[in-house]
């Protein structure tokens, strides 16, 4: 039996310092790439919205490789899966920075996932493009937003409710955590400053993957009876909307009785589900994949070819990888280096076409210049434009509607470089801000 | 409410009027239903108003077709058809008159798009053109539509309807309608207040938001009849909404009971602590998956059966899982709690990344069949199919566990087991074979918990950690090897949850009921309903 084992071990050692040999040479031999990071969960509550963020980004690696990669290298994609567990993303997020060497990551959805990773990305100086919509409360040098601040989505949101459906009284439901939170005590704010009165708002937390929604949405229902017109404004992340809308459906809620606007929800989460009761219902993006024009159309016939499914769906957060991964080629080119500080320098000013006809251009505070648009659901899952911003909006993440914010602004161009500058008070608030 | 209003006021005008009908009229529809396609929103709204206006039967085909996204303008000329997709073409059928024409690629044709404000506009339309309808249920539909908008010009039309109405549900409906019109008019006082009798006597959330409008509006003897109105709709709300939370409870302490009950059979008899419990539900939900698939691809008229035919398989898979476990892994770790709740634990990851690796991480999407979607109204109670399908099927589950127990043969010997394990031994019961069978049934039992919870949950690698916690929550509550304990336990839980849940919240709720549990096994450490007995206590 000893003998046996001391064999074995040696087997082992013998194999691995062997295979380590063989492993490392092709390596050394093999051609540079510029390694980018996918940070996005494959499993878990999220996977349901992460899932396509990945393989948008690797369609989008590979076109770019066709057309020569950057810089003379081919782009090499380094895929991690941090489950829905939010300190395994800082955990990931550590590793394709310091084993990977990735030059840039593209990543996240949910805002704790985020502000999980934010020391880590501050602290190894690395770059994060962030492609979903958030509550804003945040600017640091080493992120940048493509996805929009509550001045894009929720505001507008809010406004066109408020003009084009005359909605006097509110349910504000979201998941516990910071997004939801953060982005309710926006537009609580920003209601009362319209005129609602308190008893006119509920809001409602409720945990991820919440499943059992029937006291809720009888709640909501209840509180929809009281002679004023009602609308919902969702902010219920993940799977626990699919349970969510069903339940909307099965106790005969309508749309066109009490709308509920959501801000997470876009094709892909409508992809899983019946959306034959949820028609009228509504959604505030950026984008939405039945916008009429050639790029969309390009864009979505490539997706669809390289999904293999000619039924596959585009949506916001997609886009928004689209728009920063184009702004990341076009700032490498022009500092002529995958260096951080380099990088991160040469982004602000960039400006690279959106899918909807415009152009994006990246901001000094690491925002987009974005349209809004709000969309009725289909029978379909698709989205119907109801409404659009004439022109483009200015992501503006230190909200005018909290009064913590209200006096800051975040420019990181020399030689101001601060992500939080209080105008009342002339200072800097400190490093990164957050 | 005004442009509705506005609408049924011309409606009403229009009927006297619609002896006017002539050539000219026929061609102003035309025009009009071209109207709908052009134009914003509102200029859309405006055109619904017009054709309303006509009075013209006709209107009602076009407005429904429009509602259903079956109306097109063709590209070139604008014209309007109702259309029906073949293939890639679409039938064309003019919204007029009825008749065909032709078919036409689909690239040719746009779509007619409603929102929300239209299709509220378009309901109002139809409730007013239907209300002399053949159809009952139409008429009772477009009496429940007048009621909601509540014009004052309707209230002619109305006592015209009530004189010819021989249905007396659909009568009642067309009362009130008719009080909910007079209250928006200007007719005597002592007419209003018999009409806000007639609406609190409806009760219901309609008829509060009614009465509450009509209150901030009047004054003196109508003012306090319609606080009375209130007070009591409103305190009959409070009792029928107390009651709904308890159905709430309900259907929580079902869904519970179906995950804990395998778990309180096997925690009971074999003293195991088995952390893989919420992964023989997943195997359970994931069958009902796998049969639902091979259902839509070789036999999709079995669909509304399909739930009938995962649940034995999903029993057979999941015991058939649990027996394995049993002779493979719990065999050898009898006696040793914490090595039993170690391998387990290691079991329910090996099994979820099994699933993960075979179906993918993301969920995947069970339907549910025709007879469980929906709901229906006991007094002001809303009842939806498939929570009441589940606690019917939990009770079921239940009563079929306890005749197992008590009448079959097995049943007796794991009752032997559970209380005196020794003693049952020397009795002759092959006490080993027992343990396996034992944990084939809870797991099986788990199974079948998977069929019923894939309906009204996500089904992902994930679902059993959802319940896990709750199934050992409920088992340790209730008591172990106690069926009834397990019941009682349950549907308490439930209750409690629901109860606490408007107030609380979701998550606190969850909290304080997780806290009363731990204190109330501080007086009673063995649960509700704890079995007693030397053997047992020892």
């Amino acid at each position: 039996m000893k003998r046996l084992r001391t064999i074995a071990l040696g087997l082992v050692a013998a194999s691995s310092l062997g295979y380590g040999a063989i492993g490392s040479a092709p390596a050394a031999a093999a051609e540079e790439t510029i390694k980018v990071g996918i940070l996005h969960s494959l499993s878990g509550t999220m996977a349901i919205s992460e899932t396509t963020l990945k393989d948008v980004m690797l369609m989008l690696i590979e076109e770019q490789n066709k057309k020569g990669g950057v810089l003379g290298k081919q782009l090499e994609a380094v895929v991690v899966d941090p489950a829905s567990d939010w300190p395994l993303f800082a955990e990931k997020a550590r590793g394709l920075i310091q084993q990977d060497k990735v030059a840039a990551v593209f990543g996240c959805w949910t805002s704790v996932s985020r502000k999980s990773v934010l020391p880590v990305f501050e602290e190894l100086n690395g770059i994060l493009f962030y492609p979903v919509q958030y509550e804003g409360e945040e600017s640091s040098r080493n992120v940048f937003y493509t996805g929009a601040a509550p001045n894009q989505q929720a505001i507008p949101a809010v406004d066109y409710l408020m003009e084009s459906e005359s909605v006097e009284r509110w349910v504000l439901a979201g998941t516990d955590y910071v997004y939801p939170r953060t982005t309710n005590k926006i537009l609580e704010t920003y209601l009362k400053s319209k005129g609602v009165a308190e008893e006119d708002i509920l809001i409602n937390y409720t945990p991820f993957g919440h499943s059992d929604w029937q006291s809720i949405v009888a709640e909501i229902k209840g509180f929809g009876s009281a002679g004023k017109k009602t609308a919902v404004v969702s902010t219920i992340n993940g799977d626990a909307n699919v349970p969510f809308y069903k339940e909307l459906a099965n106790q005969g809620i309508a749309a066109k009785d009490i709308p509920v606007v959501a801000f997470s929800v876009g094709e892909e989460e409508l992809a899983g589900i019946d959306t034959k009761p949820l028609v009228g219902h509504l959604a505030a993006w950026n984008y939405f994949m039945s916008i009429d024009t050639p790029e969309n159309k390009d864009f979505i016939g490539k997706w669809q070819i390289f999904t293999k499914n000619d039924k596959r769906v585009s949506n916001d957060p997609m886009e928004a990888h689209y728009i920063g991964f184009n702004m990341w080629v076009k700032a490498m080119e022009k500092a002529g280096t995958t260096d951080s500080n380099a990088v991160i320098d040469a982004l602000i000013g960039i400006s690279v076409p959106n899918l909807s006809g415009g152009y994006s251009t990246m901001m000094p505070n690491h925002h987009i210049t974005k349209p809004v648009l709000i969309g009725e659901v289909q029978e379909d899952g698709q989205f119907d434009t109801v409404w659009e911003t004439p022109g483009l909006v200015v992501g503006d993440e230190w909200s005018d509607f909290l009064p913590d914010s209200k006096d800051l602004i975040s420019d990181w161009r020399e030689p101001m470089a601060c992500g939080n500058f209080n105008v009342a008070s002339g200072k800097c608030g400190g490093k990164g801000g957050s | 409410m005004t442009r509705s209003s506005n609408l049924l006021r011309i409606v009403v005008l229009a009927g006297a009027l619609m002896l006017a009908a002539s050539s000219a009229a026929a061609a102003d529809m035309a025009e009009l239903v071209k109207a709908l396609a052009t134009g914003s929103f509102s200029d859309r709204e405006a055109a619904i108003t017009a054709l309303a206006a006509t009075g013209d039967s006709r209107v009602a085909t076009v407005l429904q077709a429009l509602e259903a996204g079956e109306l097109y303008a063709r590209k070139s000329d604008s014209s309007v058809f109702i259309g029906r997709k073949e293939g890639t073409d679409i039938a064309l059928t003019d919204p007029l008159t009825g008749s065909t024409a032709g078919t036409a690629p689909s690239g040719e044709l746009d779509r007619i798009k409603v929102n929300n404000r239209l299709r509220r506009a378009i309901e109002a339309a139809m409730g007013s053109l239907t209300l002399m309808n053949p159809d009952p249920s139409l008429r009772h539909a477009a009496a429940e539509a007048v009621f909601k908008s509540r014009d004052p010009q309707a209230v002619a039309a109305l006592d015209q309807a009530i004189a010819a109405e021989t249905d007396a549900g659909v009568k009642s409906i067309l009362e009130q309608a008719r009080a909910a019109a007079l209250l928006g008019s200007d007719a005597p006082e002592d007419q209003k207040l018999a009409a806000v009798a007639v609406i609190a006597a409806r009760g219901d959330r309609d008829a509060l938001q009614l009465l509450q409008s009509v209150h901030s509006k009047s004054t003196g003897a109508l003012q306090s009849a319609t606080l009375a109105g209130l007070r009591s709709i409103e305190s009959n709300l409070a009792a029928w909404q107390a009651g709904q939370n308890i159905w709430y409870g309900l259907s929580l302490g079902s869904v519970l009971l179906l995950a804990a009950i395998g778990l309180a059979i096997t925690f009971g008899v074999m003293g195991v602590i088995n952390m893989a419990h919420g992964e023989m539900v997943m195997l359970g939900a994931y069958t009902t998956f796998m049969v639902q698939e091979v259902i839509r691809n070789s036999a999709p008229g079995l669909f509304d059966y399909s739930l009938f035919i995962a649940l034995p398989l999903a029993f057979l898979v999941a015991g058939a899982v649990g027996l394995l476990v049993e002779r493979g892994i719990i065999r050898w770790l009898y006696g040793r709690p914490l090595e039993t709740l170690l391998a387990t634990w290691g079991l329910s990851l090996v099994l979820q990344q099994s699933i993960r690796s075979i179906f993918g991480p993301t969920n995947r999407e069970v339907g549910s069949p025709s007879w469980m979607s929906g709901a229906f109204e006991a007094g002001h109670l809303t009842i939806t199919y498939n929570r009441l399908w589940i606690i019917l099927f939990a009770l079921m589950v239940f009563a079929l566990l306890s005749f197992i127990l008590r009448r079959t043969r097995f049943g007796l010997h794991l009752r032997a087991v559970t209380q005196n394990r020794a003693m049952a031994g020397a009795m002759g019961i092959r006490t080993p074979w027992i343990n396996a069978l034992t944990f084939a049934l809870g797991s099986g039992i788990a199974g079948i918990a998977g069929v019923a919870l894939s309906q009204i949950d996500n089904v992902s690698p994930n679902i059993g950690q959802s319940y896990i916690i709750d199934s050992f929550m409920v088992v340790v509550f209730g008591g172990v090897g106690n069926l009834w304990g397990t019941l009682v336990g349950a549907f308490s839980l439930g209750i409690v949850n629901k109860l606490l849940e408007p107030y609380a919240g979701a998550v606190l709720g969850k909290i304080l009921v997780l806290v009363f549990i731990i204190l109330f096994i501080q007086k009673r450490p063995r649960g509700l309903f704890a079995l007693k007995g030397r053997a047992v206590e020892a």
